[in-house]
């Protein structure tokens, strides 16, 4: 168009200062007849690019009209939201991916870091490496199998190139009277944090009672079933069975069921702006020949083993307050959880040389409490305390004078503590960059290890819903 | 040991075996369709709503008293088109219900029912937190509630065949009030179109869609997204060149950002309920949106 304009205003001056110069009159004239007929070709061009212009907007104008008179263009009753139904993905599961890493700053050897009084659960529990660490990159496929089930996969791709399945289970939509039913791989339902995954975690990490306990989160391979009462006041009833192969279990050689827990929750709210719930668990297991390291007297290192039952029951609470109930602005989360284990059989010391056992007994107790405030969009802060009481295990070996207590540096009781302040920030309910400090003194040694992280968590693919 | 598990069993029977409830229960997860269900259901159906107009449905938990009601519910009435993505698919897999579970009768999504704007011809997260299939804000154009009232009629109808006169007649009951309550909107509305006016987030689309209104600018840049001191700079610039009208908060949006715009470029802020309940006009469908023209009106005559 403006080339157009340009040649035109180009002929068109042309035509002025030719003449001037003194051209014959036959050729001025053959300039002005073409300039014309180029004027002419030009505004005809224009007249039909207004009149489609104007056509397309009687168009547009009248689709508008229709679809705010007619409504009646509406999709069928129970049809489902139109989508590309023809296409073979449309059915594919929903995909979650989440990548996590961290940065941290430690002020100890992370190698030397234990928790004092309490056998090693050989999980990946801990502050882990210095420096930059890729964290496990959760991916989670989840989808409806048919009316009667739907089945969710969670795997954790590690940063040490490992792939585990944290959770793989098949849940029931379709069973009567409140009922549901759980199989699979699957985190316990037993306390509050134990079935989140570690992308919801208010902290980096895990409390220190999660930590020494249940080597972070308690799962086994197994069967839940949880009922609901038809009650306004929310109350659940939940019972698990499974191989018991998870600390404080071990997958045993026998036929039959390990790892029983049973759990009740009961919530609800008070007034419009703050919502509540309580819960009590209990988990027995039988462990097998349960092997932790530990070094003798002598500093040479040895693997010992527990064989015997484990008994664990908590409590846990949860308090939330927003302003009418809407987290966008802000929000005050209230939570503290309480665990007490009794474990009692076979210790065995250095399983793999002298091979001595005799009757073991320990009480060992630990409660976290913490606040996460979110004091404006975006942002929130939170504070947590870790207390754990290992108690003073009665070692058979010990009390027959048969070896020191000295020969059991992990079990010397121990009043591991930590305080943990963290500040994040989430741009969007897709990603969160978090700071978090701690002041841990899990070796209970004299020593406080400074420990400092930055963290990254970004979440891809379909929007998941978390749990309360 | 064993008595203890006998008897938690024995408690768990028991409790299954209590008596169940006569009148219809449903949950509605937001105020209007809350509001709507009451209408079309009278007195035979008991509702109960999950949220309320000063909440933002998209950012709610499922929380105990939630998931409790979702357990005793015989119809849920959901907005749909992931509204609700954040918590309702927790709410009703936790429920144990599986006359909610999506696909059975008692499952019923609003947006299925009409055709949605703004359905993204590109699905990226860089965009904001887009809804695949459409803005899910349909309730603020009236035309899309009969529709939705005629489905929801059907619904109960085939949930509840002994009340069924009841019901189709308090729908057409509804529908006759509706039409004539539109004519009267549309009326009285009518000095509203084509004005400018800046909006929040896309969840005032369907009433500027319907009313006519003229979007000129959104204070969040993109959804979900709050706006940034830089991007309030731009609209700034942006409403001193081609001014709007008025400035468009709902009762539940935080008010800064639109005091501030409305400071900075004196254009009014017009607060709206967006739901029933959002203010104390709007205390049912009909009056939400005569209050909400009663407000438009007020600054533009």
């Amino acid at each position: 168009m403006t080339i157009l304009k340009h040649a035109a205003a180009f002929l068109a001056l042309a035509s002025v200062l030719l003449p001037s110069i003194g051209q014959a009159d036959d050729s001025v004239a053959s300039l002005r007849a073409e300039l014309d007929a180029l004027r002419a070709d030009y505004a005809a061009r224009l007249g039909a690019l207004e009149a489609r212009i104007a056509e397309l907007d009687s168009t547009v104008a009248a689709r508008d009209a229709a679809l705010i008179a007619a409504p009646e263009a509406t999709v069928a009753d129970s049809a489902p939201p139109s989508g590309s139904g023809s296409s073979p993905s449309a059915l594919n599961p929903a995909i979650s991916l989440i990548l996590a890493g961290n940065y941290s700053h430690l002020s100890e050897d992370p190698e030397t870091w234990r928790i004092a009084g309490f056998m090693p659960s050989g999980g990946e529990v801990g502050p882990g490496e210095r420096s930059f660490n890729l964290g496990e990159s959760e991916l989670i496929l989840s989808a409806s199998v048919d009316p009667y089930f739907s089945a969710t996969l969670t795997a954790a791709i590690t940063g040490e190139d490992e792939i585990e399945v944290e959770e793989a289970f098949f849940q029931t939509l379709a069973l009567p009277a409140g009922f549901t039913a759980r199989g699979g791989r699957f985190f316990s339902g037993l306390g509050y944090l134990n079935d989140r995954h570690a992308h919801v975690w208010d902290f980096t990490d895990q409390p220190l009672v999660y930590q020494a306990l249940f080597g972070n989160q308690m799962g086994q391979d197994g069967l839940q079933v949880k009922w609901l009462a038809p009650t306004d006041l929310f109350i659940e009833l939940g019972a698990e069975s499974g191989n018991g192969g998870a600390f404080p279990g071990t997958r045993r050689s026998g036929n039959g069921l390990n790892g029983t827990t049973l759990f009740a929750h009961v919530g609800g709210d008070i007034g419009q702006s703050t919502s509540w719930r309580m819960g009590a668990s209990w988990l027995d297991l039988e462990a097998e020949d349960r092997t932790y390291d530990d070094v003798d007297d002598l500093d040479q290192p040895v693997v010992n083993a527990f064989t015997g039952d484990s008994e664990t029951w908590g409590v846990d609470a949860v308090l939330k307050w927003a302003p009418y109930g809407s987290t966008t602005r802000q929000q005050l989360k209230l939570q503290g959880e309480y665990f007490h284990r009794k474990e009692s059989g076979e210790l065995a010391f250095d399983v793999e040389g002298l091979g001595l056992s005799d009757s073991f007994t320990s009480k060992q107790s630990g409660w976290y409490l913490q606040s996460v405030y979110q004091f404006r969009p975006r942002w929130r802060a939170g504070l947590r305390y870790d207390a754990l009481d290992s108690g003073t295990p009665v070692i058979g070996l010990v009390e027959s004078g048969a070896l020191e207590a000295e020969a059991f540096p992990a079990l010397l009781s121990g009043s591991p503590e930590r305080i943990s302040l963290m500040l994040d920030w989430s741009p969007t309910e897709f990603s969160r960059l978090r700071a978090q400090y701690a002041w841990d003194e899990a070796r209970d040694d004299g020593d406080r290890d400074g420990q400092f992280f930055l963290q990254y968590l970004y979440g891809i693919g379909a929007h998941g819903a978390h749990k309360y | 040991m064993k008595t203890f598990i006998r008897g938690w069993l024995a408690a768990l029977a028991l409790c299954a075996a209590l008596p169940a409830q006569a009148e219809l229960k449903i949950l509605a997860t937001t105020a209007d369709w809350g509001a709507l269900a009451s209408e079309l259901g009278g007195d035979r159906v008991n509702v109960y709503t999950a949220t309320g107009a000063l909440q933002d449905v998209h950012r709610v938990e499922a929380k105990p008293s939630l998931v409790a009601r979702a357990r005793t519910a015989d119809l849920l009435v959901a907005n749909g088109a992931e509204l609700e993505s954040g918590w309702l698919p927790i709410l009703v897999r936790e429920s144990g219900n599986r006359r909610i579970q999506p696909g059975g009768t008692g499952y019923f999504e609003a947006a299925a029912q009409v055709a949605l704007l703004e359905k993204p011809a590109k699905l990226d997260r860089a965009m904001g937190d887009i809804h695949p299939q459409g803005n899910p804000h349909l309730h603020l154009n009236p035309r899309n509630i009969g529709p939705v009232a005629k489905a929801l009629t059907a619904r109960l109808v085939a949930l509840d065949a002994a009340n069924a006169a009841v019901y189709q007649q308090r729908g057409a009951d509804f529908a006759a009030r509706w039409a004539q309550a539109i004519a009267r909107w549309e009326a009285k509305a009518a000095p509203l179109k084509g004005v400018p006016v800046v909006v929040m987030h896309r969840d005032q689309a369907y009433l500027c869609n319907w009313l006519g209104l003229k979007e000129v600018a959104a204070i969040e840049p993109k959804p979900g997204v709050p706006p940034s001191a830089g991007y309030l700079g731009q609209l700034v610039t942006q409403l001193g060149a081609s001014p709007a009208r008025m400035i468009l908060r709902n009762a539940y949006n935080d008010s800064k950002a639109a005091d501030w715009l409305s400071k900075r470029t004196n254009t009014p802020v017009v607060l709206l309920p967006y739901s029933v309940g959002g203010t104390d006009g709007a205390r049912d469908l009909i009056s939400l949106f005569d209050d909400t023209l009663d407000r438009l009106l007020a600054v533009k005559p």
